[in-house]
């Protein structure tokens, strides 16, 4: 079925001008040169022009005669293409049902993308906001939303997904079905085609499907798997890992254990009982950390009867009666091992102290109040220790209180805001996650009000976005009282960043006499007034994009 | 709006500025836009945008047209991501009044600016001697050319693709030299044939011999029929200077013209932008030319997918398609997925061309329902007729514009503009629900 698009036309013209015409029927496949039909001789010219005439006669007697043959011969050859006629065409990419993004924020897209692809270049940071720390909060938004990414702008996400992996899971959810089809099509792009992607064509309910994945796909591709099914059916998840449990390697046995973190049931623990005796440590390890969060498991029991032996209510030294006594172990036996207790201490740490440790993180904190004779976390936690172990003993409850999400003992150990951070205790950071999100944002915002923020970025990490009206209030105020000190705004850059992010978009308007350029203190540092208007004005002007681009996802949102 | 920004630099620039914070002063009104910009320096930049034009004014020291400040400028009037009062409406300011006063009476006084121009001319006798002096340097020009190319197919092509650029950018000067731009473009190019690897020979004869025929052309320009003598000139650089063109009631032609597509391409330290236009009346393609010198962003910028009502005059030739643009009656508006053809027609069009015009590299052609496939084994995509077998190789695709334009189409069927040649297929714009997207 080929279409004859030959003109001799052109070569009437071509003769016009150099009064050569020969006469013969070109073609030429696919716009792409093809030799081997009858083509007016071309070939023989290449050869006679390639030679040269000095060391051949060339067809036509002279030079001049090769070029005005080859002019006729190209036109002719150009003018004779034929269209190509590919055999493969793969099969088009599955259709996306999403709505599509209102203008507006489809244009929003592409000016976060086009400042990403910019970002890491040196200087200062100048007023403009940094519009690629504000591309994940978009994304969130846009897929809360539940809008189709526009089909032009798929490159530019992959690319950004392929650069940033935190960027990776919302970015893959956005660009949907038609990203998957490009990356495969597209080897850098490959690494979409990893994670869950694979396995969205697996149902969960054909055993066999799922079965040959297990066998038979990649590994990433089956820690998706196993995710998965996890997520819908603990038990057949478990099952399936049994199957060749002990034929995996012991890195991707730790992976797949990896996977019943999520939800652990009390039906796992006959599992985690068999994994404690496994050939690698850091599986034994995790199999131990996950059965001692699991409630009521026989490791729970164990470890706190091991617990309970090393701490006792103080009967007859100086705090005898209101205090702790602590009796670390003095050995660690093979018992203890199995249940994960790691024997050897790292370096500069006793070894006593180090088995201590482990072992009052694995025990449950359900079990203390009764041995401890008092009521609850908080009483507790104010009793005196004696013999300088109540860092180790609060560090301890400490990862208990994170391993078990225990808000009561979580909140006990944080004590009071206003209390200057214990040196080597427990780390207020993660305590703050276990907490319900209100409670941690008032925690954060009067720990910031008493403290500054010098210690406080960590701390307004685990801050739900957007921080809550105390939190915010409490961190501009510390950044007044900052550029007050005289200090350069560089030094709270971390906070700053974090608060262009996570600020509350109405509190633009409290910003506003502060990004001014303010006269410097007399001890100040110079030219710093400058800087922080500066820093303030960024801040003004990225809280006032992220408004308008949630306003603008939000406009004419489709109905859920 | 991003499409305006002379390059990604800009574009980056720009969307930076697109925030409040360093803006004063700002106000829209009589179609203008203004603000002051806080800079590095201790007095802000003025910048004034005509929304007429789109045209800008800035007193920063950017040799970048527009600059950044009257991109940041624009998209914070487009957007207002600070709500509606970031650039609230009033009176312009003394400053940009005075600039866009100036730039209106300008622009008004443009068509009695035109006759003068070719009134300027208005010294035949003088005129005429110029054209004889150029005419005899370009004549001088070819002959050297000549020489030199059968000299090269006296030697012998081989090795030529061992040369380098240096012997070519040699004979390229001797052309500047001749007030020949054409033939120094072209000669430009043969360094290029000669370096394209496997298959080389085939397309540096090519080359030579389609720029052998444009030197027989251009010395016996009086003996040919007046359209091939058009086309020839254009050729050779010998163009006719818009304002004469545009001079010509007869040649004007006013239709509303949907912008196909844009370009961009360095030619020596020339940067040149094209846009394609298509008439809804006439149904005829219009290519413009706008060139920026050493680095400078050409001034032309057109929205693509849009419609510009606005009258062009074509420049002479024997398949006329360059043309110049004259004056713009209304700002672009409208648009929608133009009409397209299989791929068996476009490159049927093509070979039309080349009829004549033999030195044409490709022409402007809208593909409907064309459907992008990858190459197999490596080779070059291609763009395949969704109903049928017929497909063309993609040619000079960068690596954005060829997956962009693969996610737009998802494997189904879209309409793309691009330019049809020997070499295969350019894509330049695709339509997906009836919005352009430039590739």
């Amino acid at each position: 079925m080929d279409t004859d698009v030959t003109e001799p036309g052109a070569t009437k013209t071509g003769a016009d001008v150099t009064e050569t015409g020969a006469d013969a029927n070109a073609t030429e496949t696919g716009a792409e040169a093809d030799a081997t039909d009858a083509d007016g001789g071309w070939e023989e010219l290449v050869t006679a022009a390639l030679l040269g005439a000095e060391r051949r006669t060339p067809p036509g007697g002279s030079p001049a005669a090769v070029l005005d043959r080859a002019a006729v011969a190209t036109v002719r050859r150009r003018a004779g293409a034929r269209p190509a006629s590919p055999a493969e065409r793969p099969a088009p990419a599955a259709a996306d049902p999403r709505p599509a993004l209102p203008a507006p924020a489809a244009r929003r897209l592409a000016l976060l993308l086009a400042g990403r692809a910019g970002a890491g270049q040196g200087g200062r940071r100048g007023t403009a906001p940094d519009l690629a720390e504000l591309l994940p909060q978009w994304l969130a938004a846009a897929n809360a939303h539940g809008y189709r990414a526009p089909a032009g702008q798929l490159p530019a996400l992959l690319d950004a997904a392929r650069a940033r992996t935190d960027l990776r899971a919302e970015a893959l959810a956005f660009a949907g079905p038609r990203a998957l089809w490009l990356a495969g099509l597209n080897p850098e792009w490959r690494f979409a085609l990893r994670g869950t992607a694979g396995v969205a064509a697996v149902p969960p309910d054909d055993a066999r499907a799922v079965r040959e994945l297990w066998e038979e796909g990649l590994f990433a591709e089956r820690v998706a798997l196993l995710t998965a099914l996890r997520r819908q059916d603990a038990d057949a998840a478990r099952a399936l890992l049994e199957t060749t449990w002990s034929s995996e390697r012991a890195e991707d046995r730790l992976l797949f254990l990896d996977t019943l973190r999520e939800r652990p049931t009390a039906r796992d623990e006959p599992f985690l009982e068999r994994a404690l005796a496994d050939r690698s440590r850091t599986v034994r390890a995790t199999a131990a950390e996950l059965l001692s969060a699991l409630p009521g498991s026989a490791l729970a029991a164990r470890m706190s009867a091991r617990a309970r032996a090393c701490v006792h209510p103080d009967r007859t030294g100086a705090a005898a009666g209101v205090g702790l006594v602590v009796e670390a172990p003095y050995e660690c036996d093979a018992a203890m091992q199995r249940d994960g207790v790691v024997a050897a201490p790292p370096s500069g740490r006793g070894e006593r102290s180090w088995w201590f440790g482990q072992v009052v993180e694995s025990a449950p904190l359900e079990d203390w109040p009764a041995h401890l004779g008092a009521r609850d976390a908080a009483r507790i936690v104010a009793l005196p220790v004696s013999d300088g172990w109540r860092a180790d003993l609060h560090a301890a409850w400490a990862r208990a209180a994170v391993r078990q999400q225990d808000a009561a003992w979580a909140r006990a150990l944080l004590g009071s805001p206003r209390l200057p951070l214990a040196e080597g205790a427990a780390d207020p950071a993660r305590l703050l996650t276990v907490l319900p999100a209100g409670e941690r944002a008032a925690w954060a915002a009067e720990f910031v009000a008493a403290h500054g923020l010098a210690e406080a970025f960590r701390l307004l990490g685990t801050c739900a976005v957007p921080w809550s009206g105390a939190l915010g209030d409490a961190v501009i105020d510390a950044l007044e009282i900052a550029r007050e000190a005289g200090s350069y705004p560089w030094s709270f850059s971390g906070v700053m960043g974090l608060a262009e992010r996570c600020l509350d978009p109405a509190q633009a308007e409290r910003l506003r006499p502060l990004a001014a350029q303010a006269d410097e203190p007399a001890s100040g540092a110079p030219g710093s007034g400058g800087y922080w208007a500066e820093a303030f004005q960024r801040l003004a002007s990225t809280l006032h994009v992220r408004a308008a681009m949630l306003t603008e996802l939000a406009d004419a949102a489709p109905a859920p | 709006m991003l499409t305006l920004a002379p390059d990604a630099a800009s574009r980056k620039a720009g969307s930076k500025l697109a925030a409040p914070a360093p803006w004063s002063e700002t106000g829209t009104g009589r179609d203008a836009v203004w603000g002051l910009c806080r800079g590095s320096g201790s007095t802000p930049y003025r910048t004034v945008v005509d929304l007429t034009g789109p045209a800008s004014q800035c007193s920063c020291p950017s040799r970048k047209f527009p600059c950044k400040h009257a991109l940041g400028l624009l998209l914070l009037w487009a957007q207002g991501p600070a709500g509606p009062d970031a650039v609230p409406r009033a009176e312009p300011p003394r400053w940009a009044d005075d600039w866009l006063a100036g730039r209106r009476a300008k622009a008004e006084s443009r068509g009695r600016a035109t006759a003068e121009a070719a009134g300027r001319a208005a010294d035949p006798e003088a005129a005429r001697r110029r054209a004889e002096r150029r005419a005899r340097r370009v004549a001088a020009g070819a002959t050297e050319l000549e020489q030199r190319l059968a000299d090269l197919l006296r030697g012998g092509l081989a090795g030529a693709d061992q040369a380098g650029y240096t012997v070519w950018d040699e004979t390229a000067a001797r052309m500047v030299d001749a007030q020949a731009p054409g033939l120094a473009s072209r000669v430009r190019e043969l360094a290029g044939a000669a370096a394209s690897g496997p298959g080389w020979p085939g397309r540096l004869l090519a080359e030579c011999a389609l720029l052998h025929l444009l030197c027989r052309g251009a010395l016996r320009l009086a003996q040919l029929p007046a359209p091939l003598a058009a086309t020839v000139r254009g050729h050779l650089g010998l163009t006719t200077e818009a304002a004469a063109l545009l001079a010509d009631p007869e040649a004007v032609v006013r239709d509303r013209w949907l912008v196909l597509g844009r370009a961009e391409a360095e030619d020596g330290r020339l940067t040149v932008r094209r846009f394609w236009l298509r008439g809804e009346r006439t149904g005829r393609e219009a290519l413009l030319l706008s060139f920026g010198a050493a680095g400078r962003a050409p001034e032309l910028a057109l929205p693509v997918g849009r419609v510009l009502d606005a009258e062009l005059a074509y420049h002479p030739a024997a398949l006329p398609l360059r043309a110049a643009l004259g004056h713009r009656h209304a700002e672009p508006d409208g648009g929608g997925t133009p009409r397209g053809v299989p791929v068996a027609e476009a490159l049927a069009a093509y070979g039309r061309g080349l009829a004549a015009d033999p030195w044409l590299e490709g022409w402007p052609a809208v593909l409907r329902d064309a459907v992008p496939l990858p190459g197999a084994d490596g080779g070059p995509w291609h763009l395949a007729d969704a109903a049928g077998p017929d497909a063309l190789p993609l040619a000079a695709t960068g690596r954005s514009a060829l997956w962009r334009l693969a996610a737009v189409s998802g494997g189904g069927p879209v309409t793309v503009f691009g330019e049809c040649g020997h070499r295969g297929f350019t894509p330049h714009t695709v339509w997906s629900e009836g919005e352009a997207i430039a590739l």
